[in-house]
Parts: C-alpha cells; sequence; structure tokens
C-alpha cells in the first residue's frame, strides 16, 4: 500500500519503462516531437541571436541566483532562490543548443556557457548586476521575469518551432517566478520602514536598466503594467530614469559580468572537457 | 492576532500535506516556517513538490493542529485492539478491487 505516501509510490517499479531520475517520474522533454529543421523563410542569423541573447539572459541570472544559495535569509527562501536558477539554466541550455544548431558553428550548449569572454555576452546588464540585498534581488527578479514572460508570450508564436517549444516551457516556469518576486516586492515594500526604504532603493537603482529590455522587443506597455500593479500594491514607486549609455545586448557590459564568468567557467576552462 | 505592525523573530510553523499524482489523498510529507498562509504555500511549492511530486498542497499552521497526547494512548486506542469483528476480514475481496 505504498500508494498511501507520496514519496514512496514514487519508488515504486513501474510498467512503462520509462527512465527516471532519482525520486521524479513524469518528466516531459519539452522538444518532443518538435521538428528541428529550420523553416523557410526564417533567418538563422537573427534567429541564432535571439536564442544568444535570451540564453545569456538566463544563465546569467541562474548564476547570480544560485549565488544566494548559503546566504538566503531563510532556508525556505534560498530553495525558492534555487529552484528559480534551475528554471533559467534549463532555458539557458535549450537556447543554447539551438543556436548552437543555426548558427552555422555546431557548437554545444558547453562552448557557449563556458568559452565565451564577456565581451561575446549578450544579456542585458541587469541581470549581471552583484546581488545587493534581497530587496535588490527580488526587484531585478520581478523586472527580469516581466520581461521575460511577455516575451516568451510573443515568441509561443514564434515561426521556428523550437523556439516556440522552448518558450511554451518557459511561460509556466516564469509566471511562478513573476508571482513569487512580486509577492515579495509587496511584502517589503508594504512592510517596516526598511524593507520600505530599502526595496524603493532598489527600484531606484534598476530603473535606469529597463529602457535596454525594451530596445528590440515590443513588450514596454505589458511589462510596465504589471510593474505599476505590484508598486502600487507596494507603495513603491518606480522612478523615470533616463536609459544608461551602452548596450549589453552589443556585447557592452558592466565590470561586474568579467568577475562573474570568471567563477562560472573556471572548472570548465581549467579542465577542458572535464566531464562531472 | 495583536502582533501586526512589528516583526516577529520566528516564522510560525506550517504542516504540509500533499496529494501526489497517482496518490489518493493529501499526505504529510513535513513542516516549514512561513510568515503567512500565503507564503507557507509558496515554500511548500518550492520544498516538497520540486521533484514533481504533487498536484495539489494543503498547508496549517502547526498550532492549529489538536494532537493526541502520549498519556491518552491506553484510553484511546488499546480498547480497539480486541475487537477483530470490526475488521472486514470475514469477506472475501474479489483480486480486481484495489485500495481496501
Amino acid at each position: 500500500m505504498s500508494d498511501d505516501h507520496v514519496y514512496l509510490s514514487l519508488a515504486e517499479e513501474h510498467d512503462d519503462g520509462d527512465a527516471r531520475w532519482a525520486f521524479g517520474t513524469g518528466f516531459e522533454d519539452p522538444l518532443h516531437g518538435v521538428d528541428p529543421a529550420v523553416p523557410a523563410g526564417v533567418d538563422r542569423a537573427d534567429l541564432a541571436a535571439r536564442c544568444l541573447a535570451l540564453g545569456d539572459d538566463a544563465l546569467v541570472s541562474a548564476q547570480r541566483l544560485a549565488e544566494w544559495t548559503t546566504r538566503a535569509p531563510e532556508l525556505e527562501e534560498e530553495m525558492a532562490l534555487a529552484n528559480i536558477g534551475l528554471d533559467l539554466l534549463g532555458q539557458a541550455r535549450l537556447l543554447y543548443t539551438r543556436c548552437g544548431q543555426v548558427d552555422g558553428t555546431g557548437r554545444g550548449e558547453d562552448a557557449y556557457a563556458y568559452l565565451r569572454d564577456p565581451g561575446g555576452f549578450r544579456n542585458v546588464r541587469l541581470a549581471e548586476l552583484p546581488n545587493g540585498d534581497f530587496a535588490f534581488s527580488v526587484v531585478r527578479l520581478l523586472v527580469l521575469a516581466s520581461w521575460r514572460l511577455a516575451h516568451f508570450e510573443r515568441l509561443t508564436a514564434d515561426p521556428d518551432p523550437v523556439l516556440a517549444a522552448v518558450a511554451a516551457k518557459g511561460v509556466k516556469e516564469l509566471a511562478y517566478h513573476r508571482q513569487w518576486a512580486a509577492e515579495w516586492v509587496v511584502r517589503l515594500g508594504d512592510g517596516t520602514d526598511e524593507s520600505h526604504a530599502r526595496t524603493q532603493a532598489a527600484l531606484d537603482r534598476a530603473a535606469p536598466y529597463l529602457g535596454e529590455l525594451f530596445a528590440a522587443y515590443d513588450v514596454r506597455a505589458d511589462v510596465l503594467a504589471v510593474l505599476g500593479q505590484v508598486t502600487d500594491a507596494a507603495g513603491l514607486r518606480l522612478p523615470p530614469a533616463p536609459p544608461l549609455p551602452g548596450h549589453g545586448r552589443d556585447g557592452g557590459h558592466t565590470e561586474h559580468l568579467a568577475p562573474l564568468l570568471d567563477e562560472l567557467q573556471s572548472l570548465a576552462r581549467a579542465h577542458p572537457g572535464a566531464t562531472w | 492576532m495583536s502582533d501586526t505592525g512589528r516583526t516577529r523573530a520566528d516564522w510560525p510553523l506550517y504542516e504540509v500535506f500533499v496529494r501526489g499524482k497517482r496518490g489518493l489523498n493529501h499526505v504529510h510529507v513535513g513542516s516549514l516556517h512561513a510568515a503567512d498562509d500565503r507564503m507557507a504555500l509558496t515554500h511548500a511549492r518550492d520544498l516538497y513538490t520540486r521533484r514533481n511530486e504533487g498536484v495539489s498542497i494543503w498547508v496549517v499552521r502547526s498550532a492549529h493542529i489538536t494532537a493526541s497526547t502520549r498519556d491518552e494512548k491506553d484510553p484511546f486506542f488499546a480498547p480497539s485492539a480486541d475487537k477483530v469483528y470490526r475488521h472486514p476480514t470475514f469477506y472475501d475481496i474479489p483480486d480486481d478491487v484495489p485500495h481496501i
């Protein structure tokens, strides 16, 4: 009668013979049944560039979220931050793989993550800024998740079937990321004087980096509406701010990206081709 | 609660119940700390369903659970130990009826 226990039932033998990792069951391949051929009329270089930019946003964000591990204010929140980072890492892997298929180089996902220098990265600069305090981390996550969700919702109708499938998987993850971050921003903004002041300072710090997000895709109105809803509920304000000069999407980064990549890439670069 | 307006040093404890994909009932899987009910649900999602275990979660403040005590063990449970006639063991159960 192990059916009575949620974990024991997972460990049971199954008849269908599908592979299982640890206790997880019922995993789905998001690309199952998707034709990887690039449809006629799709510009391969443009598709590769879009995959690379979205993959870099996800990888750099995942690394920043992973930095919270052992440092988060509560054990439960540490798990939440790590889970969100792992969702984004999964998105990055699929996007890099697609990039390698269409950009003519045939590179694998590791080549994009581990073997490029900061100037080759196309992430927005908001993603690479240091974590700061918890308030800045949740504000940054709210902004990035809101933008990415709005963008992925449009990508589910992309002419490239692989990118559309990656987006369809990501939408469900990003909806949770946005919700988790929004709940924290409201909680902090509507909390004590200290938490309110810190969260407002985080919004002030993030504001100049928003313009960069909206440069390429027309989701500005949607994202600002979401952010406005959250800041209203939190008693906070997203100040108008002129965009900073330069552009992460062109490879122009802050001084913070290089140390992040140093840490991320150190093992793979010290032991080329190592597996673990 | 009279503690609104100030923060509490410790978040209260919640008990978590998860209904598994193929499970029948919500089953107790553990506990966690959270500031309020909504956060408890979010934490439960992040802590107890990250390996695809669940399709539904209940959380309840541990303080709201009334439990039987050790002292009550005998009067509560011992009297049922010799009432074998209360078990449906005198019936033949068909092989194809599960979960009995």
